[in-house]
């Protein structure tokens, strides 16, 4: 080895802890990095795996009934490739041991023809067991995750009301569907498997306890090869509206699809965000240590150019020096980045129904998380070895000329009277060179904001839940029919013992058109006056719903780009299929859903129906309660059951994971950062001061004394870094509520007292845990080294 | 041997005619002449009309004002001169660790003065030794490492081994300077230094922070490489006794040359007037 090699192992490994601590932030840049690329990566490979696999469909049409011979029809069409025609219903089921209503999508499975079973497409996925057979009016698959949420098996059986008639089901498999990757039930925001899931039967059994036999009421289909889907939605929305077609849609609007959708752009935002913060920060810790490092070197580095090493040689050695500590960091992160991966992808398997989970980590991943670190250590290291190597090395060899102190502002002030000797050296320090105490407090600020984005989520998501539970979705029970129901059912319902309230609700699927912009959503005609749903300003005060007129919640006005006074076109997807011009009324704040809405009186009449409605709100006496869910399972026409406390859960349950696992991430690599930069610069600005205060010390100052006059100045930048570092998390938190924005749910930019309070915390703590590092250093101050050199 | 080696040219190696050695026995004092005749002693530095001007902000520090010298091949020359005088700028320019501001310094031939930063980098590299009054060891290597970070980039260096017993340190090879007193420490430095075999030899003040007796094994050290290498050795020192043991001395005072004695006889570091 090169004895210039040898002195690098040596002074890597004199600086092992200051290295470690650099490494440890590169390592959270590239484990971050790597983490979020690698699961983005793995959910999007598995996905179209999946979609491939089991034939995921490419057009969804729900419609009210059509004969199976127009199958042929739309099999003819022009762009349509195949077509699988299916008898789908909502039910309820009674599963043993649980009272509360549980309901589920029942979905026929072919029972004869090639595609006999699984079907054509949205091929079911058999987890175990076997599928139905042909004929059986009494077995069925279920979603793995209703079995599971209740410990059911193949063998076990259970109750079902299809079409008004209790039937019992054997449960002969579970599966999984492309389908329903995401499974929500109609009128909730969250997964809840528990209390909503999908069941499978045959065909004709299904067809026969729906009164559909020979026909069907839900038609997907794939398209072939550069058809248009616009164009095959718009003709097959033609063919189906004298079936009651209710709209056919494309994937990018099938629930399951959309919302995976959007939690990979979440994902691929924190795969940019997180990583751009962690190796801004590294980059800024390595140009501070090289630089430093440099300056400490700088007689070495003189006498090396005195006998002829060239300055690209000692560059390139200094180089080294980084690259090492990068490369630890870079291999670190690899394999965090790995383990997180496959932590979150898990997490992920968790709530999305998938049948597997290909973890993907594609080379060019980790080549460009190498390629960063290492192009930010270079440009953080470049500057100080010019700097270094530039120097003539008769002047390199001669020390740095002493600094020029000045008096400080404290002292032009007249204050130093009150200032001991000690304190006025730690004042004059920092003023003299302002840019690198600049820099130390913005290192240290740069962690402190990190931390805050980790505590942010989880308040953040409180406030989300006590506005839109507390304040607007209020009521106990929502229960959907089947079809729009007359308003008796209200009354029917409000006279149910232990029913304290009810609020009829009518909802129609719509197209929502502003300009070049269209949203398909429902839209929801609410009581005007309601104390189960009311909509917020602003400020979290009731909005009056105006007679006429839409109110749209400010995400889809967002999304939409109107504002009140606005008119929007409205596609009415349902029945009579009428496009209508509505005036925008106000917009509301929400945080969860894509919702429009307005007086139920004034839809009822826009869609030139009587007082109909599709669900009821309902309040609900808690000791009631059971009571109340028996008599709505055995209503007839109910297709779904949201209870508030139950969906709080299901929302927690579903977001809690991920951003505790986000929260225990930021939060752990936030006290890394803080420690790296804060470790550094003591470790650093003892180096500097080696002599200095080794000298004080010869004079017969105490460790205590001389630790002060070091540990002051950083305590000093460390409480100056405090606030601005508060102020660095309030915009990352901003930004993140701004990029995590989705059609499922908005981050309210809420931050709590203990927010601040932990970040400051933390920082406070690494900075007490440099100082005891350095404690003990200052007890090996080497006195007599300063004795016998010069300077 | 050392003086038999051909020596490359002096800035990049190829082409300019090397500086011839004189042999040891060739050297001994001939005259009392200050300026010996040239056509019998190769000039190896030539140094016309150089001044040094240090600019700091307002402040100009005329560090040389007008200095004419000639070193000549194999001598043995000591600087001496008051604090502040110039000796440090004046062999730091020799060594091409500085340039001058003005004039010219001819190193067989070739200008120093006009040289790019590439080419003295190879001049300081092929050419030139140096030790300095504070050592400048690197702390994170042994004496034998702190000879190689030298020897790896020479020619045709000896062992670093042959080099740390060259000055009495062989039984300390693997030490590093913190382990080494300042004597050995300075003598590190001069294995270091000569392990190349340079042509020239420069010490900027070899004995400034030596005792006497140390001092002396140091000079003793010095003076068996110029004698033995016929290595041309330049030696700036405050002790004027140090000064009969070189060929010439040179005084400096203000920035200029004020004398240039020649010494009849060269004294034995160990019976040097401490
Ligand atoms: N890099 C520099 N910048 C500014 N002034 C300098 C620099 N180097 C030397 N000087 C000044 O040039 C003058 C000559 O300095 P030099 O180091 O050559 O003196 P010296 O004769 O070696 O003195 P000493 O015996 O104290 O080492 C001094 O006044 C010194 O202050
Ligand atoms: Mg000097």
């Amino acid at each position: 080895m090169r004895a210039l090699d040898r002195k690098l192992v040596r002074e890597l490994w004199g600086m092992r802890l200051q290295a470690l601590a650099i490494a440890l932030v590169i390592v959270s840049g590239v484990g971050v990095f790597i983490m979020s690329f690698s699961t983005v990566d793995s959910l999007y490979e598995t996905r179209a795996r999946y979609y491939r696999e089991h034939r995921f469909a490419a057009v969804f049409a729900p419609l009210k009934r059509a004969p199976e011979a127009l199958a042929r029809r739309v099999e003819t069409m022009p762009g349509v490739d195949r077509v699988q025609t299916r008898v789908v219903a909502f039910v309820s089921l009674d599963i043993a041991g649980f009272p509360e209503p549980v309901s589920a999508h029942l979905v026929s499975l072919p029972d004869h023809g090639p595609a006999a079973g699984a079907g054509v497409l949205n091929r079911v996925h058999l987890a175990s067991g076997r599928l139905p057979q042909p004929g059986r009016t009494d077995e069925a698959l279920i979603s793995v995750e209703l079995a599971r949420a209740h410990d059911l098996a193949e063998g076990d059986t259970l109750r079902a009301t299809i079409n008004g008639r209790r039937e019992r089901l054997t449960i002969v498999g579970l599966a999984r569907s492309p389908e329903y990757i995401y499974q929500i039930a109609p009128g909730a925001m969250f997964p809840d498997p528990a209390r909503y899931g999908i069941l499978w039967m045959g065909r004709e059994s299904l067809g026969n306890a729906l009164d559909m036999d020979g026909a069907f009421n839900d038609l997907t289909l794939t398209v072939t090869r550069g058809a248009s889907v616009e164009d095959v939605i718009d003709r097959l929305d033609t063919l189906l509206a004298p079936y009651g077609g209710t709209g056919a849609y494309a994937r990018e609007d099938q629930l399951s699809h959309r919302f995976l959708t959007e939690e990979l752009k979440q994902q691929r935002t924190i795969a940019t965000v997180f990583p751009v913060i962690f190796f801004g920060v590294a980059a800024f810790l390595l140009n501070v240590v090289a630089s430093r490092l440099i300056g400490l070197e700088r007689e070495q580095i003189g006498t090396l150019k005195a006998f002829g090493w060239a300055s690209a040689d000692i560059g390139l050695h200094y180089a080294k020096l980084m690259l090492a500590i990068v490369l630890l960091g870079i291999t670190g992160g690899i394999g965090l980045g790995i383990l997180l991966g496959r932590g979150l992808s898990h997490i992920y398997m968790s709530f999305y129904s998938l049948p597997y989970m290909d973890f993907v980590l594609r080379p060019r991943v980790v080549a460009a998380a190498a390629a960063v670190s290492i192009g930010v250590a270079l440009l953080g290291t470049l500057h100080a070895v010019r700097g270094a190597a530039r120097l003539p090395p008769a002047q390199a060899m001669r020390p740095a000329p002493p600094p020029v102190y000045r008096a400080t502002i404290v002292e032009r002030l007249g204050l130093q009277r009150w200032l001991a000797q000690p304190t006025r050296m730690i004042l004059r320090h920092i003023e003299r060179r302002p840019l690198k105490s600049l820099l130390t407090t913005l290192g240290i600020a740069m962690a402190c904001g990190i931390m805050m984005i980790g505590g942010f989520q989880r308040g953040a998501i409180d406030h989300m839940v006590g506005v839109q539970f507390g304040l607007s979705q209020r009521a106990d029970l929502t229960a959907t029919f089947t079809d729009p129901t007359s308003g008796h059912a209200l009354y029917s319902l409000r006279s149910l013992p232990g029913v304290e309230h009810a609020e009829g609700l009518r909802s129609v699927p719509v197209r929502l058109r502003h300009g070049h912009r269209s949203y398909r959503t429902t839209l929801e005609g609410v009581a005007p006056d309601g104390r189960l749903l009311r909509l917020l300003d602003t400020d979290l005060k009731p909005i009056d719903l105006p007679p006429e007129g839409v109110v749209l919640n400010d995400y889809l006005a967002g999304l939409l780009g109107v504002r009140a006074g606005d008119v929007l076109r409205v596609e009415v997807l349902e029945g009579e299929r009428r496009t209508l011009e509505l005036p925008v009324a106000a917009t509301a704040r929400q945080y969860l859903g894509v919702g429009a809405y307005m007086q139920r009186a004034a839809l009822n009449r826009l869609l030139r129906e009587g007082d109909a409605l599709s669900g009821v709100h309902l309040a609900v006496d808690a000791r009631e309660r059971r009571r109340v869910y028996a008599l709505l399972k055995d209503m007839p026409r109910i297709a779904g059951i949201v209870e508030q406390a139950a969906a709080i859960r299901a929302f927690y349950d579903t977001l809690a994971q991920s951003v505790l696992f986000f929260t225990l991430v930021a939060t752990l690599l936030g006290a890394t950062i803080a420690f790296g930069v804060v470790y550094n610069s003591m470790r650093i600005a003892l180096s500097e001061r080696n002599r200095e205060l080794a000298s004080l010390r010869v004079l017969g100052f105490e460790r205590g004394e001389v630790a002060y006059i070091l540990l002051g100045e950083l305590a000093l930048l460390t409480l100056a870094a405090i606030p601005l570092g508060l102020a660095i998390g309030y915009g990352l938190c901003a930004y993140l509520a701004y990029a995590f924005q989705s059609d499922l749910y908005r981050i309210a930019l809420v931050l709590e007292r203990d927010v601040y309070a932990l970040a400051a915390l933390v920082v406070i703590i690494s900075a007490l845990v440099s100082g005891g590092l350095l404690w003990r250093s200052l007890g090996r101050l080497d006195m007599v080294a300063v004795l016998k050199s010069k300077e | 041997m050392a003086g038999a080696r051909t020596s490359p040219d002096p800035v990049d190696g190829d082409d300019a005619p090397p500086p011839a050695r004189s042999a040891p026995e060739h050297r001994s004092p001939q005259t009392s002449d200050a300026v010996p005749d040239a056509a019998r002693r190769d000039a190896v530095f030539q140094v016309r009309g150089v001044t040094k001007v240090y600019r700091m902000g307002e402040v100009r520090v005329e560090a040389l004002r007008g200095v004419d010298l000639a070193l000549y091949a194999g001598e043995l020359a000591v600087l001496l001169g008051p604090s502040g005088s110039g000796k440090s700028t004046l062999l730091n320019i020799l060594g091409g660790l500085d340039t001058p501001t003005a004039g010219q310094v001819r190193y067989a031939g070739r200008d120093l003065a006009a040289a790019s930063d590439r080419e003295l980098t190879r001049y300081r590299r092929r050419h030139v030794g140096f030790v300095f009054q504070f050592y400048n060891l690197i702390p994170s290597l042994t004496a034998r490492e702190n000879v190689a970070v030298v020897t790896e980039i020479a020619r045709d260096p000896m062992p670093p081994a042959e080099a740390l017993d060259l000055v009495g340190l062989g039984a300390r090879l693997d030490h590093f300077p913190a382990q080494l007193s300042g004597g050995e420490q300075q003598r590190v430095a001069i294995a270091r230094a000569v392990a190349k075999r340079p042509d020239v030899l420069l010490c900027d003040e070899p004995t400034g922070a030596l005792d006497s007796a140390t001092g002396i094994v140091v000079l003793e050290v010095l003076e068996r490489v110029n004698r033995e290498l016929g290595t041309t050795t330049a030696v700036i020192t405050h002790n004027a006794g140090i000064a009969q043991m070189a060929d010439r001395v040179i005084v400096l005072a203000d920035g200029r040359i004020a004398e240039v004695r020649r010494n009849a006889i060269r004294v034995a570091p160990r019976e040097l007037s401490w």
